[in-house]
């Protein structure tokens, strides 16, 4: 198979854009497309300051290196959670994200959650029994971690890696019980809500995971290849594996499974009203950050309660 | 002499002569969710595999 551009032996063949492209090719071709999507969303300009959520994983990391790349201002935070799950998890992802911040001599946040709150995420799930698994507790932490990262370094964006892949599999996972005000807020960009949170942007949205791996092996970026060992059998997961199923027999059905989805949105086939959830925020009274609560955040009320559940 | 397929510590058996999509498919790996390398070397999907060679395979769901 050869490269559509310049027939040289091609090293990625993406069936939905029925597109085969050479290793040089590709690593041009990927951050170009992302820039066009970046602006098509209005996500940021280069004036932002972007605050890059890295987890040491390969999306992540290859955005952070694709906004580089293409010369926005773009810090990178890595939230350390304390996972081990017999493989040194957190460990091994804190390594590779200073590492790839380190050769190039990016600026990188840490924030560990066992230094600056006593526990790892997997004691406080075991101190409140929060959801059935740590992911619940991982969620909020991190929500919370990125939140106040950006208010206090005065970042206007949060970008997170989140590809097309995820996206569908969320997608399909609320469409499957018609959860309305999730649809409803689900998108390439959360726009800020509140005074001193930042706009939320998805800028791999539109691109598969397996296109998102290959830029990273491509360009030689170190990530870490072990899954969290809390993910093992997640809903998400099967979602991926469903929707590869369709893919399969179908080139692009994912793409446009999850386009038609913001079609549809911007059709205003889903209205605001939808969402059951949407009340008005409160600042919390302990941290400063939003929240629907009308007294302390869902975060602060999580670490008092680990805090005196000794 | 079969072809191998080498993921993480896994390692599967196929016959030479298939494409790299047809030997997934083969062992019921999902070809949208591995990516292969040949000598380093990232091949596509619709390569075709030789005789004693070594395929190394990368996961590339991750979710959570």
């Amino acid at each position: 198979m050869k490269c559509r551009k310049c027939r040289d032996k091609a090293v990625i063949n993406m069936r939905q854009h029925r597109l085969a492209l050479c290793k040089e090719h590709y690593l041009d071709w990927l951050p170009e497309q992302i820039e066009k999507f970046i602006k098509k969303y209005s996500m940021f300009t280069p004036h932002d300051r972007i605050l890059v959520a890295v987890s040491g994983g390969k999306d992540s990391l290859a955005l952070w290196d694709i906004l580089i790349r293409l010369g926005y201002q773009a810090d990178g935070l890595y939230i350390g959670l304390g996972i081990e799950g017999g493989i040194g998890y957190s460990e091994q992802s804190q390594l590779h994200t200073e590492q790839f911040a380190d050769q190039r001599g990016l600026n990188l946040h840490v924030e560990s959650i066992p230094q600056n709150y006593g526990l790892s995420i997997p004691e406080m799930f075991k101190r409140t029994l929060r959801g059935n698994k740590p992911c619940s507790v991982c969620g909020l932490t991190k929500r919370h971690v990125m939140n106040r990262v950006a208010r206090d370094g005065g970042y206007n964006v949060l970008a997170t890696g989140h590809n097309l892949d995820d996206e569908a599999a969320v997608l399909f996972g609320n469409t499957l019980q018609w959860l309305s005000g999730y649809l409803v807020r689900q998108g390439p960009v959360l726009e800020a809500s509140h005074p001193g949170l930042a706009r939320k942007v998805k800028p791999l949205c539109r691109f598969y995971e397996r296109d998102m791996a290959a830029y990273a092996l491509l360009r030689g970026i170190e990530y870490v290849y072990d899954e969290c060992p809390y993910a093992v059998g997640a809903k998400s997961i099967y979602y991926k594996e469903v929707l590869n199923k369709l893919e399969a027999d179908r080139p692009g059905a994912k793409l446009t499974f999850y386009l038609s989805f913001l079609k549809a949105k911007q059709k205003g086939l889903f209205a605001p009203d939808a969402d059951t959830n949407k009340v008005d925020l409160h600042t919390c009274p302990t941290c400063g950050q939003p929240t629907t609560a009308p007294i302390d955040c869902a975060f602060c009320r999580l670490t008092a309660a680990v805090s005196t559940s000794d | 002499m079969p072809v191998i397929l080498i993921l993480r510590d896994k390692e599967y058996e196929v016959k030479p002569g298939m494409t790299l999509r047809h030997s997934l498919l083969k062992v019921n790996l999902q070809p949208e969710a591995h990516l292969a390398t040949r000598d380093g070397q990232m091949i596509t999907e619709e390569e075709i595999l030789w005789e004693g060679e070594k395929i190394r395979l990368i996961a590339v769901i991750s979710g959570g």
